[in-house]
Parts: C-alpha cells; sequence; structure tokens
C-alpha cells in the first residue's frame, strides 16, 4: 500500500470511547529530531498515537549495487558513508569480512590498533546517541558535554589516518598506516581525562528527575521480542538479552582484554542509555589495555601473502616487495579470492554489523551485502511508539539511534 | 561459529538429503524452497535459533558454474547456544517465490521487503510486502545484475512537481 494522501484519509473505525477522528501528521523527512532523513507517518488519536508507519529510503544511494563494482579496498569509502557516526567500526567490519574470505590473519600490532580505533568509534557514538536523546528530552547543556569529547576524538582519527569524519583507515590485510607516538599519547591523554566527563554525564541525568519520567517506562521492549525482531548490540542488551559479539564470537585481539558485557533488563529507553553509559567506561578499559600492550612490528600482513602494498623502501630496494607492488596495482593482477561466500560480523556500536560477500576469484565482490543494523532496529520502531504520546516520538528515535544513511544505505 | 553437529543431526534426521557445507567455520545447509519453513521451524523450536541475522540473496546470473539464478541466503543465530547457521535456498526463474517466515521471526519482516525491492523474489504469507526502500512506482530490481551500475534513467525521468504544482 503506497503511502499516498488517499490512504491516509481512509476512515477508521471510531474509537471505542465515541472519538471518531484519528488525524495523521508527518514527521520528517525534514525535522530536526529525525536527525538525518527519514519519514514517519503518524495517526494520532488526540496526542496519543495509534499507529506509526516508516516510509524510509530517502538516502538510498545503491551501496550495494557500488560494492559490486569497486575493489576490496575502494569500498571501504562507501562504509564510512554508512553509520558516519562511527566510519572506523564500519571500516573495521568491512576489512574483517574480506579478510575472513580471503582467509587472511592479521599481524597482532594491526589487530590492537584495529580493536582501539573501533573502541574509540564506539565511544564517539555512544557519545552521540545518548547526546542527542538528552537533546530531544531537553536536556541541551547534557548535549554539549557529550558532543566536546567527539571533537578530541575526531582529533585523535586525524593524527592516525589523516581525515577526521570519513576515515577509510583499514586496507585488506593492513592498515592505512601504522600508528604514530602522537597518536598513543592523544589516546592516553583521553583515556585519563574521559572518566571524569562520564562522572559529569552520570551526575546530569542518571538521576534527573524529567529526563527519567521523560525515557523510563517508554518503548519498552520485552527480551523475547527483541530476539524475534533480529535486536543486537545496546537495544537487545538493553531488554537483558546478553550478547556481545567481542565475546561470544571473539574477534581480533577481543579475548586479550578484560572487560564485561553491560546489560539491563528494563528494554525502555532509560534502559538502553544506561547501557550506553556503562558501555562507554567498558569500551574505555580496553582501550586502555590495548595502547598500554600495543605490540611491537608490522601492520601489514606478509608480503609473500600479496595482499597489502609493500611500503616505499621495500619497493625500491628488494625485488619481492617490486614485483608485489606491480601486480597488486595492475589492473588484471591484484590479489586473488576464492569463489566463496562468507559472512563476518562485528559488534559495533549499535549492534551486529556483518558483511556477506560473494567472492568470485577478482578483486571486487561479487555481492557485498551489508547487515545494517539501523535497518533492523527501526522496523522495532513501530511496535515500540504505539500507544505513546507525540512527545515520545523524538525519545524512542533517539534511544534505537537510527543513522539514516546506514538505514538506506 | 560453525553449527554444532547435534544440530546438523536434527536436521538429518528429519531430511535426510538436506546437505551441509563448511566454509572458514561457517555451516551452510543447502535447503529446498518447499522444505524452508519446515526446516526453519525444527531450528527455531528444537535447537533453539532464536535470531534471524539476516536474510539476503545473491543473483549468480554470471557466477562461474552457477546451476540457479538466485540464492537466498538466511542467517541464523543462537543467542544462548551461541551456535550460527546459514541456510540457502535456490531458486531459478520462472518461480521467483519462497514461503515468508515473519510467521516465526517478526524481524523477517523489512529483511525480505529488502529482498523482493531488489531482486524481486515473493515471500509467500508476507503480511506487507511492498517496497521499502525504492519508491512505489519503480519497476526494476536493481541488485540484479541484468540491470546497469547507472541504472535505466530511471532518476533522470523521475516526475518533479515544482512549487506551483504541489
Amino acid at each position: 500500500m503506497p503511502i499516498t494522501p488517499a490512504t491516509l484519509t481512509e476512515s477508521h473505525e471510531p474509537a471505542a470511547d465515541g472519538q471518531d477522528y484519528i488525524w495523521t501528521l508527518n514527521f520528517g523527512p525534514q525535522h530536526p529530531a529525525t536527525h538525518t532523513t527519514l519519514r514517519i507517518v503518524l495517526k494520532l488519536d488526540g496526542e496519543r498515537v495509534v499507529d506509526a508507519l516508516p516510509d524510509i529510503g530517502y538516502l538510498h544511494s545503491g551501496f550495494e549495487k557500488l560494492g559490486e563494482s569497486l575493489d576490496y579496498n575502494q569500498y571501504v569509502t562507501v562504509t564510512d558513508r554508512m553509520n558516519y557516526i562511527s566510519p572506523m567500526a564500519n571500516n573495521v567490519a568491512w576489512h574483517g569480512a574480506v579478510e575472513r574470505l580471503m582467509g587472511l590473519e592479521l599481524t597482532p600490532r594491526c589487530k590492537y590498533l584495529r580493536v582501539i580505533v573501533a573502541e574509540l568509534a564506539r565511544i564517539s557514538d555512544h557519545l552521540l546517541c545518548n547526546g542527542a536523546v538528552g537533546l530531544d528530552v531537553g536536556a541541551f547543556t547534557y548535549f554539549l558535554y557529550a558532543f566536546n569529547r567527539r571533537e578530541d576524538l575526531y582529533d585523535i582519527f586525524e593524527t592516525v589516518c589523516g581525515a577526521r569524519f570519513t576515515n577509510s583507515y583499514t586496507r585488506v590485510g593492513g592498515l592505512m598506516y601504522d600508528a604514530t607516538d602522537l597518536f598513543i599519547e592523544k589516546v592516553r591523554a583521553f583515556v585519563r581525562t574521559f572518566p571524569k566527563t562520564l562522572d559529569d554525564m552520570d551526575r546530569l541525568l542518571n538521576r534527573n528527575r524529567i529526563f527519567i519520567d521523560r525515557t523510563k517506562g517508554v518503548g519498552v521492549l520485552t527480551k523475547a521480542e527483541a530476539n524475534s525482531r533480529s535486536c543486537t548490540g545496546p537495544v537487545a542488551r538493553g531488554s537483558g538479552v546478553a550478547r556481545d559479539l567481542r565475546k561470544d564470537e571473539p574477534y581480533l585481539s577481543y579475548p586479550d582484554f578484560d572487560f564485561q558485557v553491560c546489560c539491563a533488563t528494563a528494554g525502555d529507553c532509560f534502559a538502553r542509555y544506561l547501557v550506553r553509559m556503562a558501555e562507554m567506561r567498558e569500551s574505555l578499559k580496553i582501550v586502555e589495555q590495548a595502547i598500554e600492550n600495543l605490540p611491537s612490528g608490522p601492520v601489514n600482513v606478509d608480503i609473500g601473502r600479496r595482499a597489502a602494498l609493500p611500503n616505499k623502501r621495500m619497493v625500491y630496494s628488494t625485488i619481492e616487495g617490486c614485483i608485489s607492488h606491480f601486480e597488486l596495482e595492475m589492473t588484471n593482477r591484484g590479489f586473488e579470492t576464492p569463489v566463496e561466500e562468507s559472512y563476518a560480523a562485528i559488534e559495533a556500536p549499535n549492534g551486529e554489523l556483518g558483511f556477506y560477500i560473494a567472492g568470485d576469484g577478482t578483486d571486487v565482490a561479487y555481492r557485498a551485502r551489508c547487515r545494517p543494523p539501523s535497518y533492523i532496529h527501526f522496523a522495532v520502531f513501530p511496535h515500540l511508539i504505539r500507544g505513546h504520546t507525540l512527545s515520545d516520538v523524538v525519545a524512542v528515535l533517539g534511544s534505537l539511534n537510527i543513522i539514516a544513511a546506514e538505514l538506506d544505505r | 561459529m560453525p553449527a554444532r553437529s547435534e544440530t546438523i543431526a536434527a536436521l538429518k534426521s528429519a531430511y535426510p538429503q538436506l546437505t551441509e557445507s563448511e566454509f572458514r567455520g561457517q555451516t551452510r545447509v543447502v535447503v529446498p524452497a518447499e522444505q524452508l519453513i519446515a526446516v526453519a521451524s525444527i531450528l527455531k523450536d528444537e535447537r533453539g535459533f532464536d535470531l534471524l541475522v539476516d536474510v539476503t540473496c545473491v543473483d549468480y546470473l554470471n557466477f562461474r558454474d552457477a546451476e540457479y539464478r538466485f540464492g537466498l541466503v538466511y542467517l541464523l543465530a543462537s543467542t544462548t547456544g551461541n551456535e550460527r547457521i546459514t541456510l540457502r535456498v535456490y531458486l531459478n526463474e520462472p518461480h521467483l517465490s519462497v514461503a515468508s517466515l515473519v510467521s516465526l521471526w517478526e524481524g523477517a519482516n523489512w529483511l525480505e521487503r529488502e529482498v523482493w525491492d531488489m531482486f524481486g523474489i515473493r515471500f509467500e504469507g508476507h503480511p506487507d510486502l511492498r517496497r521499502i526502500l525504492l519508491p512505489e512506482e519503480f519497476t526494476a530490481f536493481p541488485l540484479r545484475k541484468d540491470y546497469p551500475l547507472q541504472g535505466r534513467g530511471e532518476r533522470h525521468n523521475f516526475p518533479v512537481l515544482t512549487r506551483n504544482q504541489g
């Protein structure tokens, strides 16, 4: 049924209490509280939401089709633009999936660096998500506290890869650049100062009467529903599903670190907020352990594997480096992938972010499917909002952390 | 995480002709389209696969040695048993339809709608099978391999409303 004016004015059954009108409100696509471009058609009875019809696709840009024409290293720039709040996590997910397909084992230093940037991306994502929930329900100061520290994270990303926003930091079999001393110094400074920010943020909202009234008991998702509706990440953990891929299916170097999986049982917006706050502390613990125990050695896989470009010194002074560089640059050589299909996922800030890649022997994916957590969580939205008031729409939307670029891809 | 041998045994005892394969620690089971619901319910009810991770599709039009045009991919996981399994359903034209899994997992709703939108595969029994990412008026299925990367001009020929008409 297309959403047209005709279908919206269809007659509805009169309400039991004799109220025979239901009116329609167009929420978005241009609305500050949608954060990006998505549209919800709300059917309202007074101020109460009777039904919500999501209408998405405004930002659909054919990312999966592009994945079939860009090679494995080029496509990482597209993954930046999916969930642009935490592009580092998308980079790590994409190349993790490519390396799973190719059967590449990364170097220890590369694994640690990927963990550090992925966890910093998680902090950055949760800061924005929680900050925006605060902003949407009226806590503007809280939003500034969160956004202020995201600036430091952007500085760290700029130090390590040169780009602040669209990082494209990973490469097949390694990373674009090795970490510098300045990067390590900046991460250490962040680890030192960030707990104070978290304490401030906790003190601002955790016991704030207005915030609690606006979020507690709003948008309740039970554990069974969370599983049935394919929820993952903080949304599922807020409902008591103790599933975290970092623990359950350890990838990269997560087994080396000591951290907890954060869960809540209430399943409402407040529970999701608390889970995200707690996860930031755990992420910080991981970053601290990783940066202090950062292994030395190369970041890219061995030159014999012919996946990552050799460094300049090798290209100019060794025959293997020269040949390897030449072959990787030639359009009809590149690296080889098996004619097989595989799926690999990471615990992205928003939930399970996975890529299903079908390889056809060349260095371009035959099919590059992204499992987008935002898309799956937005499908839950009409269910969560039914029966709540119009002002709860923004609280529920914010707590699901819908990023429309990832939603529509 | 590969599927446990008990899971495979449970499937094989009900449907002995199912074939499974493994690649990089992932277990894949090829299921005939008509048995999909039955196999999925065994996995859900008896083996605790309570999470439908993803539903997607691959168009094998230009794929080497492919016997089928489309291959659906169902990624299932168990949140309690920490186990994963992939179901593959192969379809050939003109029979591009398969039973919908919305009755088992609510999460299949939008995932199947996206496959319909992008590949044109019908899901029988789906409560609301209409386009989701593309506009209603769109006629092609863009993730099929015979659809060109730059489109067929839909974007340029799209009706535009000016301010006066609106």
